[in-house]
């Protein structure tokens, strides 16, 4: 029988919280070999491998059907997979890594409190500084979904990979869309969200893939099913 | 589905009936400049259109269409009048699966540049593409874009309302609510209150947009709040107008019932397109009107638009086409010239009459 791939990420709280996770079902997972090794086994139940890569990757992963089973954020399979439900489907909501995509402009724009009003900025601003307003970002798919279904114009995107909160005062763009947790950094940012900004709430999913068509009749996969309490969606 | 060579056959067919119609063939690059692309249609066409660096031209784009190449080869060197036929692949990123979305293909066209009757122009385009596609069975569709500006700009009230509301006339979403804005349906937010009585936010001035750019918005804002709402009726007639749909010969009758005399030019217009229609012996009860038509397309088409499709909800249209003076402009710096025409897809014709066989 062939062997189920789960793969969760490397490191850090997202690796802690999946771990414990699983172990509430009484699903052991663990790495092996020294601390930095990237090796890990699954105990407890027979018939799948751990696989331990980049939160950011598992999306392409599960969609190559090179790993089946995957732990990471909806807001990644959003974002990097196209029509995303087409190509896998979640099995559970885990309850951690909540993260919410928003649009921040910077407080002092008294003027720009909603969609409509960054419309209305945006059209402005390209008639003065003889540009489209830049949004800067790492999530282009969801922001330009988001602003095309708002009937949001006259804007660009630039690409930000991290630091994002600190385009604006950088010149490089005037507006971010980025994941907030807790809104620290925004504020400290001199950033407000606005109030009808919210892109997408995330948190930390185990998908499944639906690249493969032999899983649903896989018995290891069933048995970590029943073992976890899910009901498997049609694959 | 076809081959490519299958499709390549069925597009010559198309584009040998173009030349004999009197067009001038040309065959504008692969590669074409992307800043004039990314100027025109921002993140809409980013998000469709492969884009490459090269080291001596800059961003360069896989064409994802000819209207604007062949454009631009018009106002370069066009004698006038002018028309002209093309073929060739052009290449657009797909966002979702289907049988269908494919992310080349090829497209074979016919442009009519010319500012002598802009309404038999209309009509020799879509005559043209009707007899070629006849054999088809397709479902041909006719809008007018210029009703619905005519419909906006004959609103009573500012002219700063009419310019929003005609920016977003390809972006229904938005567009209905700013209607309801302006009619005072949705109720003006608290912090817009806030703001107008003198409410300012406490955050440092951080980024490129300025204080003076904020105080011209609250400035604008002012003045828009001081406007009177817009009445009930006039936002039911734009809306009735909006989602009229009828057998094309019923347009301008149904149209004048709406009662609104702010169209009468365009409808005048349409009617003259709708006579030179006739006179090319287009039968008017089997084309449909939609007034909505074109509308969630990229901001392109101004005046006439059409396309023909199959019965197949998830196919896209065989042909499509219409008016694009406005785009002329643009590109023409400074010159313009009234222009319309349409595309073919060859390959999915060729996937007709391959299912027809």
């Amino acid at each position: 029988m062939t062997r189920i791939k789960l793969g969760v990420p490397s490191k850090g709280r997202l690796m802690e919280k999946t771990f414990d996770w699983f172990a509430r079902h009484d699903v052991t997972l663990k790495r092996t070999g020294s601390e930095r090794e990237y090796a890990g086994a699954v105990e407890g139940i027979g018939g799948i491998d751990l696989v331990l890569l980049s939160a950011g990757e598992i999306p392409r992963e599960l969609a190559a059907g090179r790993i089946h089973l995957g732990v990471t954020g909806s807001d990644l399979v959003r974002e990097k997979l196209a029509d995303w439900d087409n190509q896998v489907a979640s099995l559970a909501l885990m309850g951690f890594g909540h993260a919410d995509l928003i649009i921040a402009v910077p407080d002092c724009w008294s003027d720009v409190d909603t969609l409509e009003d960054l419309d209305a900025a945006a059209h402005a601003f390209r008639d003065t500084h003889g540009f489209r307003l830049r949004i800067a970002t790492k999530y282009h798919r969801l922001v330009r979904d988001f602003l095309t279904r708002e009937g949001v114009a006259d804007y660009q995107i630039t690409d930000s990979q991290g630091a994002t909160e600190g385009t604006i005062a950088n010149l490089t763009a005037e507006v971010i869309a980025d994941i907030t947790s807790s809104g620290e950094t925004l504020s400290a940012n001199h950033l407000r969200v606005l109030s009808d900004g919210l892109i997408h709430q995330s948190q930390a999913n185990l998908f499944v893939t639906r690249a493969v068509d032999w899983l649903g009749t896989n018995a290891a996969f069933q048995t970590l099913v029943q073992r976890l309490n899910l009901t498997p969606p049609t694959l | 589905m076809a081959t490519k060579a299958q499709a390549r056959i069925t597009g010559r067919r198309l584009l040998q009936s173009f030349a004999a119609a009197g067009a001038q063939e040309i065959e504008p690059d692969i590669m074409q400049p992307a800043e004039v692309l990314l100027d025109l249609y921002g993140e809409d066409i980013r998000a469709r259109a492969y884009v490459t660096q090269d080291p001596t031209c800059g961003e360069m784009m896989l064409r994802p269409d000819f209207t604007v190449p062949v454009v631009q080869a018009h106002m370069s060197q066009g004698a006038e009048p002018a028309r002209y036929c093309y073929m060739g692949e052009v290449f657009r990123k797909q966002d979702h699966f289907g049988q269908a979305r494919v992310n080349e293909y090829t497209q074979v066209g016919y442009e009519v540049f010319d500012r002598e009757d802009p309404a038999n122009a209309d009509a020799e385009v879509f005559a043209l593409f009707s007899s070629l596609l006849r054999p088809h069975g397709l479902q041909a569709t006719m809008g007018d874009m210029g009703l619905l500006r005519a419909a906006v700009v004959g609103l009573e009230t500012t002219q700063a309302r009419k310019a929003a509301l005609l920016r977003h006339i390809w972006r229904p979403v938005r567009f209905r609510k700013l209607l309801e804005r302006y009619s005072g349906q949705t109720p003006m937010p608290q912090a817009r209150r806030d703001l107008l009585a003198g409410a300012r936010t406490k955050g440092p001035w951080i980024g490129l947009r300025s204080p003076k750019d904020m105080d011209q918005r609250i400035a604008s804002l002012r003045e828009d709040a001081k406007a009177p709402p817009l009445p009930a009726q006039d936002v039911a007639r734009i809306e009735a107008l909006y989602t009229l749909t009828c057998p094309a010969a019923q347009a301008s009758a149904q149209l004048r019932t709406l009662n609104m005399p702010v169209l009468d030019p365009a409808i005048d217009l349409l009617e003259a397109r709708l006579a030179a229609l006739r006179t090319r012996r287009v039968d008017l009860e089997a084309l449909r009107f939609d007034a909505s038509h074109g509308r969630t397309t990229m901001e392109y088409y101004d005046g006439f638009t059409f396309t023909f499709e199959t019965s197949r909800r998830d196919w896209p249209a065989v042909a499509s086409g219409g008016r694009y003076d406005a785009l002329t402009r643009v590109l023409g710096q400074g010159r313009e010239i009234p222009a319309v025409g349409g595309v073919i897809r060859p390959g999915l014709l060729a996937d007709l009459e391959g299912a027809a066989q």
